[in-house]
């Protein structure tokens, strides 16, 4: 079947399987012909080509719940349990997952090989710093458990490793407490780029901090934002609500998304926070998935998809970074609906995580040819500065940019290569990074 | 309340137990594989089933079946059985089974003889307690002989027939049957097919088909919209019929 990754670029044709059971799957793995690229898949939801090979694994019927601990703060499950469902499961007990990311709609698989990151890393460090233990399916078929104690450096490869060790079947999370499904948030507005770092940095003891950033304002607003913070309320009850979305039921035409559509939205967005800032309450979905509430919104760029950029500046050079990425995109015209900007704390033990100390800035693209070569010049900034970009988002990057920005690819590899020896796990972007095997042929962007 | 489950490891009928376990149910499964048995009663629990019994049988098996139903009644402490639900099914080789009349004769048993046995050894206990209901997943595919699946359209819509009469049958005893005609869904059952706009998954329709049981309705087409498309191809006058593939 044709499948992409949220961004819907780049596509390719493959075959899907989805055990039905862990047993299914490791008699599955060894049987698999030598030179096979093979790729685990949780619920699609990285943007590029992370999740795509000729032969994906699913995990979607990997995803029972194995024990619920209140008392002691964890949770064990399938790697194919989203965490829509472990909110649906954990809130009403007062348990509240450690890290969140923009849509609750992602595996437990999916949020461990890519180590995400939410609005609080500053503050409690990736996804992965809560997981206490995972199984981990290698090519062989052998189930390995490992954790910080056990197989370690497997663990801190797989943590982060997108899928290319094998395939995560189960993992243990450690859960937070939390006594209302309320979120207590505060909205601030910043006239640009400076006043935006600023209130970042001043507000960098509060648990949720992120800043929106119109990056179609030029000149002296340059940066312009709306910094959200936010922490859970003490008040207020543990009713879970089923939150009710829209969809948008086909792929519009991607001409909606233009220069002047996004610029009104941005305007409307900036102005709309700008005069409801303050203090208020919200239901903790509302603040942490605001974009889940329109299913399927990755339709809105057209038939040719997008692309979602995402990079990390250490902070010595992020201002001066960050003022020549914004200066380059605003004066190409290749705005973007969302550009969230966020602060990072320190980097963890995981080999491939993305996150480190600085700040990180999202950018969507509406995918066109010219994009390409924009992205390319955003790279070379990225790298100027001391940056990386995110590998859950990335479709296009080159194999010298990575390693370079990377530099613990060469320990990944070794280890890759010892659970790995024939190259079974191989996505196309790892093969375009140089992690893996070879040309993967089939894909058309 | 309390829910005895056949054909318990199906995508459909594990995506509906979850939503049982959640209401805090107990529930008792039987399906053929004993580990996938385990892993879902496990998942249950957590999800907040108040019990989980677990009964490995392979339905084409009938002398088997009265066991099963014996151990369900055993579990619940000789407790009324407030919902079964069967939900087993195969989906065969059209072509294989036009060849070769052992597979069809198989898979008619699957899909519809050992449904049939399993009922036999539901009613009478369900009668005693006057009261419950009986709900059998069926399919779309019974409604009209087509070309790719009639083997399996044919067992099905035995089934549905016999539903039809035993509903009648079991009204003065107080039982409620219903007949649930999923659709196309993407289940380990059609893994090989490619998915397209018409395509539903097991946790979409759980949620109508837990309400249809819920409200004790007499058949259901689930997702909704296959009532209208069924509607439309058993109209089609069968000079045009007998020439699509469709
Ligand atoms: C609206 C939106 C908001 C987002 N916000 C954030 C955010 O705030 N922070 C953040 O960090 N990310 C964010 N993301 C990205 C997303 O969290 C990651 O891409 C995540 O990996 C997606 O999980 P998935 O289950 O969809 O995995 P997939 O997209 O299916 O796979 C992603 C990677 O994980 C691997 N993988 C998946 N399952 C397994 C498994 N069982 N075993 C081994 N490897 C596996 C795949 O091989 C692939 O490399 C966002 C994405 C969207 C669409
Ligand atoms: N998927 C669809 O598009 C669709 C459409 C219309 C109707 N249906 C019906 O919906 C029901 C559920 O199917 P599904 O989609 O959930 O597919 P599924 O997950 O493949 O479920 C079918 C189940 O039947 C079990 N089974 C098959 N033969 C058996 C036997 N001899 N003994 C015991 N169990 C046996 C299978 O057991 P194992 O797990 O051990 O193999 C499997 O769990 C079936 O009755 C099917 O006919 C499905």
């Amino acid at each position: 079947m044709l499948l992409t990754g949220w961004g819907r670029y780049p596509t390719v044709t493959s075959q899907v399987t989805a055990p039905g059971n862990v047993d299914a799957l490791t008699k599955q793995l060894p049987a698999y012909p030598s030179g096979t690229c093979l790729i685990p898949r949780g619920a699609g939801r990285s943007y590029g080509d992370s999740a795509l090979a000729e032969q994906v694994v699913s995990s979607r019927f990997l995803d029972n719940f194995i024990a619920l601990d209140a008392d002691n703060l964890r949770i064990s499950c399938g790697a194919g349990v989203t965490l829509a469902e472990v909110l649906r499961l954990c809130v009403p007990q007062g348990l509240f997952p450690p890290v969140l990311p923009g849509t609750k709609h992602i595996s437990m698989g999916g949020a461990i090989a890519a180590d995400i990151h939410g609005k609080n890393h500053h503050v409690d460090g990736t996804f992965c710093d809560h997981v206490e233990s995972i199984s981990l399916a290698l090519a062989s078929g052998e189930l390995v458990h490992c954790s910080r104690s056990e197989n370690s450096e497997l663990f801190h490869a797989t943590c982060g490793g997108m899928g290319l060790t094998g395939v995560i079947v189960e993992a243990r999370l450690k859960l937070a407490k939390v006594s209302s499904v309320s979120i207590n948030t505060e909205s601030i507005a910043a006239a640009n780029l400076k006043e935006s770092l600023t209130l970042l940095n001043e507000h960098n003891e509060k648990k949720y901090v992120v800043a929106w950033v119109d990056c179609l304002a030029r000149g002296a607003a340059l940066g312009r934002g709306i910094i959200h913070c936010g922490d859970h309320s003490d008040a207020g009850e543990l009713r879970h609500r089923e939150s009710s979305s829209i969809g948008v039921p086909f792929t519009t035409p991607g001409l909606l998304l233009n220069r002047v559509t996004m610029a009104t939205f941005n305007n409307l967005y900036f102005n709309r926070h700008s005069w409801a800032k303050g203090a208020r309450q919200q239901y903790y979905d509302k603040f942490f998935f605001p974009l889940d509430s329109i299913r399927n919104w990755n339709r809105l760029y057209g038939s040719r998809g997008f692309l979602q950029y995402q990079f990390v500046l250490p902070d010595e050079s992020a201002e001066s970074g960050l003022t020549e990425i914004l200066g380059a995109v605003s004066s190409a015209g290749k705005g973007s609906f969302l550009a969230v900007l966020k602060r990072f704390g320190a980097a963890n033990e995981n080999l491939l995580s993305f996150p480190r100390a600085g700040l990180t800035l999202t950018l969507d693209f509406k995918f066109e040819p010219s994009l390409l070569s924009l992205l390319d010049e955003l790279d070379a900034m990225v790298l100027a500065h001391g940056g990386r970009l995110y590998l859950a988002k990335d479709a296009r990057m080159s194999e010298a940019v990575f390693k370079q920005s990377y530099p613990n690819w060469e320990a990944f590899k070794a280890i890759k290569d010892r659970v790995d020896p024939d190259g079974l796990f191989a996505s196309m972007q790892s093969n375009r990074l140089g992690l893996s095997g070879a040309d993967m042929g089939s894909s058309t962007a | 309340m309390n829910i005895l489950i056949i054909g318990a490891n199906s995508a459909i009928a594990n995506a509906v137990a979850r939503r049982y376990a959640a209401r805090h149910c107990s529930l008792f499964l039987v399906a053929r594989n004993e580990k996938r048995l385990q892993t879902q009663r496990q998942d249950l629990e957590v999800r907040g089933a108040k019990r989980v019994g677990i009964h490995v049988l392979n339905v084409l098996e009938h002398d088997k079946h009265a066991e099963a139903i014996k151990a369900g009644h055993a579990f619940f402490d000789g407790a009324d059985i407030d919902i079964a639900l069967i939900s087993h099914g195969s989906l065969p080789d059209q072509d294989a089974a036009e060849a070769d009349f052992e597979l069809a004769k198989r898979e008619i048993d699957v899909n519809g003889l050992s449904v049939i046995s399993l009922l036999s050894h539901l009613i009478p206990p369900f009668k005693a307690q006057g009261r419950g209901i009986l709900a059998v997943v069926t399919s779309v595919a019974g409604d009209r002989g087509r070309q790719p699946n009639f083997i399996y359209g044919a067992a099905k819509s035995l089934v549905s027939t016999y539903l039809q009469g035993l509903r009648g049958k079991l009204l003065p005893h107080g039982i409620h049957v219903v007949d649930i005609r999923p659709g196309l869904v993407d289940s380990p059952m059609t893994a090989q097919f490619e998915k397209g706009a018409l395509w539903s998954t097991p946790e979409l329709v759980a949620a109508p088909i837990e309400k249809a049981i819920d409200g004790k309705r007499h058949t259901v087409y689930v997702p909704g919209y296959w009532r209208i498309i069924m509607g439309i191809v058993c109209s089609i006058p069968e000079v045009v019929f007998k020439r699509l593939k469709l």
